[in-house]
């Protein structure tokens, strides 16, 4: 059971161009919180910046937690906060289940008991007897599922989805979304997600921001194209920082 | 644990995972191995260029030894032959190697061209130049298989084809070793760009393969291969041991009557000897100069020249002529260490016969007992240098991608310094420094000098599959809670397993080919099968010149076909990496 | 003069590092053995004949097991590398741990690091064989008209003979003089090592010696004032020569080796050669065919004594001396006599032999191939070596292009 993930005063900048405005935010567990915005507005560098992975020549500040946890200290193998990209990014040297093995925590410790908790999270996901694969003969929606087993197997405290569905085509891209949705309610977990595509938002059924750039400086709004089903920007705790 | 850090607003990102020490300062100490002699070695010809070197009594600073360096004779003749020989076999490798790449673009050259080209590739320069020297010589091969039956020949004719006054054998022998090279560089830079959709596109818009290929692909691709083109001209106008062979002696080139000087019995020849290396480096410099001018030029002229929108040429002959040379050249390469094979072992071989007369094995069995101890120097040099490369440029990769400073990474192209400034301009200064540290006449100091040489080609070889593997597989392994060595082991090296074992065979070639270096930095203690090979090949015995220079030859083939057999035996293959195509 | 001074004083310390208090002249060779045993002797050697590489790793086994003492020879491609590195260590103040302990020089070489005070000596006396030295051979005691005075010791003589292919030439040149007519009949077959190596300047100062019309000045360091009247028929004849020359002398071979595979690929039918028994040894090794043969000039040729020196920060003296010392034994003079080892003349002096010792000596079976040794008799010295230098010069001003 895993906390909120909570934003403090976020900010990003390349050299002296502001990405991301002061951000507050925090998404309770099991919720989805979509940021939108147009490609090169900064989503995939603040997701970088929560994964810990952000490349030298940006400068951030501010403070991430997850519950009673502060994460932005922490390296990003301690942090478990478990990123999802559009391309599936299986590792091409190791079988469908060597990969799901080396996302399965570690404190599994017998070699049968992991190799149990892999079959059973491969069956649940219509992939039985995949384990021994190359990941290469696998399908685009097999692939797409293999690497989110991948991720949850690690046991992430949060999601961040990297645009994951863009790479599939319709009638995949809503299988697998639901599978997806779906996984992460199970988990528990919060999970943030980042695309530009409404449908993707509308099916995340939560709540929505927008980044909207400019060049005096980008500023977050909530989303305009709101779902129905969306829960007031409010409950979802996201505020905009002031003045900007 | 309250983070501290995070309160000063626009700080820089808190290192996102903590690199170690080591790893940190990958770079500054890669560096400071480099410029250390680097530096040392060019102040140590500096100034005894300007007259300053007291041991043997030089205590003012004058122009004397220009003066002296000026009016020796032929010097006006060495430094034009070191230009046509430098710069004629650099320009016509690139042309050959562009028009070949164009001919063949998209169409699969194939492995067998590669694997044709690795012996070649991996034979020294001297073991290469002794066999073309008899390829070609009028006693060689080539007229004895045209003699006497066509050319009514029984004595070889009185005429000069190799260390012929113009260098054109030289040219030659530069071409035959270069072409290979660069190569391998622009087809390992070609990779990385998406050459057949682009070549598709261009076809749709109706521009032939020819057109479609200079204008569109050759612009991308040259920015890459900038850096190895200019370390060909260095070598070419700079190489000592390929002139010595195949050049003309009277006059040499420049770099050789720089060797002869240092090594003059009159130790005051010591100081035009600086000068001439100093003058060495300045024609270097300024032919790099020259070059880079010519390339702001074509490029503005070539930008008009794709706007036109012409889209027929008549290139194509060319191209296939160009294709042409490089299959002519390989095969004279391989036909140079054929020749160094069977020479170990032939006993009598007279012109006009085709294949020796006699074989016999004496040459071999009298050799093995001395060629135990150089063969180990050699693999040992070789090993420690290669893997001390390895090491320092996956550091220096490492912390490049782990968020490292951008004038950390800028400072990285020092790295190709020992590649641009001739060898002779700072081996002596070198040596000097070795033997102030106490080091001069030992291994280490071979290793270290060698690493000069060897890391920029490991640097070359590995940067760009390194750089262009997909970095979100090591986000994702750190998110999935892999700690960050075990991404390195478990996820990058096995990942990059070929590029890096081709670097390492790379590196055991480069180290294997060192002449200079080992004889300056080993205080001539130091025994390796190169020198012993050039030694052999400056008494012009082609018998046991081709028993150091086939084992030469042999030992960076064998680690080209490990690394290339260990990778193709994996279960799956790495799949191509972003970018490419 | 203060410098002169000052490296004799840097030549001492390092001098006595292996044996403190004994002064040269009278320190047991016993001590000297003392001191050698377990030494490790770099031997810098210019390498590029296998057959004395093979010859000096024939001394070094012989060396490990009668004195343990490890010889390992530093090829060298050229000996004044050695010099080089000598100097080198010089200016960075190494005086006692240098990296070279003996060195096979000549001429030159040994005038270059002699007059600069970089050679450890007199040592040559202390050798126990050098009493078998003959001395009435002057080119054991000058070497290059400087005397020697025991700062080098001698190992292998030679003398400038003519190797040519019986089967294209009947009649080879028997003097200097006939050199240009010669050659004009065969245009292109023949040619000598470049100028710049030993063999391409005795050539020319062979030629020197020939012509010039009082050779004695020759004994006599070269001076401005002389130079051009002495060498002014030098010229006049290579200018009759040099047309008719292997490559119309504008290309010369390298070495005297690179000269014999060009003899050996049919390129040339006559080349000079500083050992007598060369062609005899090459047609053994089965490099040169059997019909070549060797003809001494008339009136006697260059002959020329190769030494080893110690420099003087060399850190192994006592070993660098057993080594000289046994270069000198019968045995190793001997073995470097026959066919097997190098073929050529001894230094020593066979009446200074014992009759067991003289008998190792036995003439091998006459060939066809050598030079008679009766043709040998008469050898000439060689000039100073400032004529060698002055001659390159002036021979590179004339015919560089």
């Amino acid at each position: 059971m895993s906390g909120a993930l909570r934003l403090e005063r976020v900010t990003i900048s390349l050299a002296t161009r502001v990405l991301i405005p002061p951000l507050e935010l925090s998404i309770m567990p099991g919720e989805v919180l979509t940021l939108m915005g147009p490609s090169g507005s900064g989503k995939s560098t603040l997701l970088n910046f929560l994964g810990g992975t952000l490349p030298g020549a940006f400068r951030a500040s501010g403070r991430v937690w997850i519950g009673e946890r502060e994460v932005s200290a922490l390296a990003p193998q301690q942090r478990r906060i478990g990123i999802l990209f559009q391309d599936d990014l299986l590792f091409p040297h190791l079988s469908v289940g060597e990969n799901l093995a080396f996302g399965l925590e570690a404190s599994l410790r017998t070699r049968r008991a992991r190799a149990q908790r892999i079959e059973a999270a491969l069956a649940e996901a219509g992939l039985a007897g995949f384990a021994p694969r190359d990941p290469a003969t696998l399908s685009g929606g097999q692939r797409a599922r293999v690497a989110l087993l991948r991720l949850l197997l690690a046991a992430p405290e949060a999601l961040l989805l990297d645009e994951p569905f863009n790479k599939l085509d319709a009638a995949l891209r809503a299988e697998f979304r639901r599978f997806v949705f779906a996984r992460a309610a199970a988990a528990g977990v919060p999970v943030l997600m980042v695309t530009h595509d409404a449908t993707d938002a509308q099916a995340a059924a939560g709540a929505v921001l927008e980044i909207v750039p400019a060049p005096e400086g980008a500023s977050i709004a909530p989303g305009a194209r709101r779902t129905q089903a969306a829960a007031p920007v409010q409950s979802a705790g996201a505020t905009v920082a002031e003045g900007l | 644990m309250s983070g501290t850090t995070l309160q000063r607003g626009l700080a820089p990102a808190p290192a996102p995972v903590a690199m170690p020490f080591w790893l940190r300062q990958a770079p500054r100490v890669t560096l400071a191995l480099f410029l250390a002699p680097v530096a040392a070695g060019l102040l140590g010809t500096v100034l005894p260029a300007f007259g300053y070197l007291p041991a043997i009594g030089g205590r003012a600073v004058t122009l004397a030894p220009w003066r002296i360096l000026f009016r020796q004779p032929g010097i006006g003749t060495a430094i034009g032959l070191s230009l046509a020989s430098g710069l004629g076999a650099t320009a016509l490798s690139v042309l050959l190697v562009f028009g070949c790449c164009a001919h063949w673009a998209g169409r699969q050259p194939g492995r067998i061209g590669r694997s044709v080209l690795a012996p070649v590739l991996a034979a020294p320069h001297a073991a290469l130049a002794i066999g073309l020297a008899f390829l070609l010589a009028p006693s060689g091969w080539i007229v004895r298989a045209l003699s006497p039956w066509l050319t009514g020949w029984r004595q070889p004719p009185d005429i000069a084809t190799v260390q012929d006054p113009y260098g054109l054998a030289l040219t030659a022998g530069l071409l035959v070793k270069e072409v290979p090279f660069l190569l391998l560089m622009t087809v390992s830079a070609l990779g990385q760009l998406p050459v057949a959709r682009t070549l598709e596109a261009a076809a749709a818009l109706g521009y032939d393969r020819a057109s479609a290929w200079v204008k569109l692909i050759l612009p991308q691709v040259y920015g890459q291969v900038r850096l190895p083109i200019y370390a060909v001209l260095a070598y070419a106008l700079s190489v000592v041991d390929m002139s010595l062979i195949l050049g003309p002696s009277n006059p040499p080139t420049l770099s050789v009557l720089a060797l002869q000087w240092f090594t003059a019995p009159d130790v005051r020849m010591y100081f035009p000897a600086a000068a001439a290396a100093l003058l060495q480096l300045a024609v270097v410099l300024g032919s790099i100069g020259v070059l880079r001018a010519l390339e702001l030029g074509i490029g503005r002229v070539g930008r008009c020249w794709i706007a036109a929108g012409r889209r027929r040429s008549r290139a194509a002959p060319v191209l296939r002529l160009a294709a042409v040379g490089v299959c002519g050249l390989t095969l004279l390469g391989v036909l140079s260490l054929v020749a160094l094979a069977l020479w170990s072992g032939a006993a009598g071989w007279r012109f006009p016969a085709l294949w020796p007369r006699h074989w016999s094995a004496a040459q071999w069995i009298r050799q093995i007992g001395t060629v135990a101890w150089p063969l180990g120097t050699t693999v040992g040099v070789a090993a420690a240098s290669s893997l001390a490369a390895l090491l320092l440029v996956l550091g220096c990769l490492e912390n490049e991608q782990h968020g490292a400073a951008v004038p950390a990474r800028r400072s990285l192209w020092l790295l190709y310094l020992p590649l641009l400034v001739p060898q002779i301009a700072f081996l002596f200064g070198m040596q000097v420094l070795l033997t102030v540290c106490r080091l001069d006449g030992t291994l280490i100091a071979v290793i270290w000098s060698h690493l000069l040489f060897v890391l920029p080609y490991v640097f070359l070889a590995l940067a760009d599959p390194w750089r262009s593997l997909d970095q979100r597989y090591a986000r994702t392994a750190l998110c999935l809670g892999a700690s960050p060595r075990r991404v390195f082991l478990r996820i990058k090296l096995p990942l990059l397993l070929r590029p890096v074992l081709v670097a390492a065979a790379v590196g055991l070639a480069v180290s294997i080919d060192q002449y200079l270096p080992t004889i300056f930095a080993g205080a001539g203690r130091v025994v390796t099968l190169t020198t012993e090979a050039v030694t052999l090949a400056s008494g012009g015995d082609r018998r046991m010149t081709g028993i150091f220079g086939l084992l030469q030859a042999v030992i960076p083939l064998g680690a080209y076909c490990i690394a290339i057999g260990a990778t193709a035996a994996r279960r799956f293959a790495p799949q191509p990496t972003e970018g490419r195509s | 003069m203060m410098r002169r001074h000052r490296l004799a004083a840097l030549a001492l310390t390092g001098a006595w590092a292996f044996a403190a208090a004994a002064p040269a002249a009278v320190r047991p060779w016993q001590a000297v053995l003392n001191a050698a045993r377990g030494q490790t002797v770099y031997f810098d050697a210019w390498a590029g004949d296998p057959r004395v590489n093979a010859y000096i790793a024939w001394v070094g086994g012989e060396l490990a097991a009668c004195c343990a003492v490890t010889l390992r020879q530093v090829p060298l491609a050229d000996t004044a590398t050695a010099v080089t590195q000598v100097i080198a260590e010089k200016a960075a103040g190494e005086n006692t741990d240098g990296t070279v302990d003996l060195i096979w020089i000549n001429g030159p070489n040994f005038y270059a690091l002699r007059h600069r005070g970089l050679l450890y000596g007199p040592f040559a006396a202390e050798l126990p064989n050098a009493v078998l030295v003959n001395r009435h051979d002057p080119a054991n005691r000058i070497d290059f008209t400087v005397p020697v005075e025991g700062y080098e010791s001698p190992w292998r003589k030679a003398q400038l003979v003519f190797i040519y292919d019986s089967a294209y030439v009947r009649h080879p040149p028997r003097s200097i003089q006939a050199f240009p007519a010669w050659a004009k009949a065969h245009p292109g077959r023949f040619t000598f090592p470049q100028v710049q190596n030993f063999l391409g300047v005795a050539f020319l100062e062979q030629a020197l010696y020939a012509l010039t019309p009082d050779p004695s000045v020759l004994q006599r360091p070269v001076s401005e004032a002389n130079f051009a009247r002495v060498t002014a028929p030098l010229w006049a004849w290579y200018d009759r020569l040099r047309p008719y020359l292997w490559r119309h002398g504008r290309e010369f071979p390298a070495s005297g080796p690179a000269e014999r595979q060009l003899l050996e690929d049919g390129e040339i039918d006559l080349m000079p050669s500083f050992n007598p028994a060369e062609a005899a040894a090459d047609v053994a090794a089965g490099l040169l065919p059997k019909t070549v043969r060797t003809v001494v000039l008339e009136g006697g040729t260059l002959g020329n004594t190769s030494f080893v020196a110690i420099p003087y920060n060399s850190p192994h003296k006592a070993g660098a001396m057993v080594v000289a010392n046994f270069l000198l034994s019968p045995q190793a003079q001997a073995r470097a006599g026959s066919l097997h080892g190098l073929g050529g003349p001894t230094v020593l002096d066979l009446n200074r032999l014992t009759p067991a010792q003289r008998a190792q000596f036995a003439p091998a079976a006459a060939t066809p191939w050598g030079a008679a040794p009766d043709a040998l008799q008469r050898s000439v010295p060689e000039p100073h070596p400032s004529w060698a230098a002055r001659l390159v010069q002036a021979w590179e001003r004339r015919y560089t292009p």
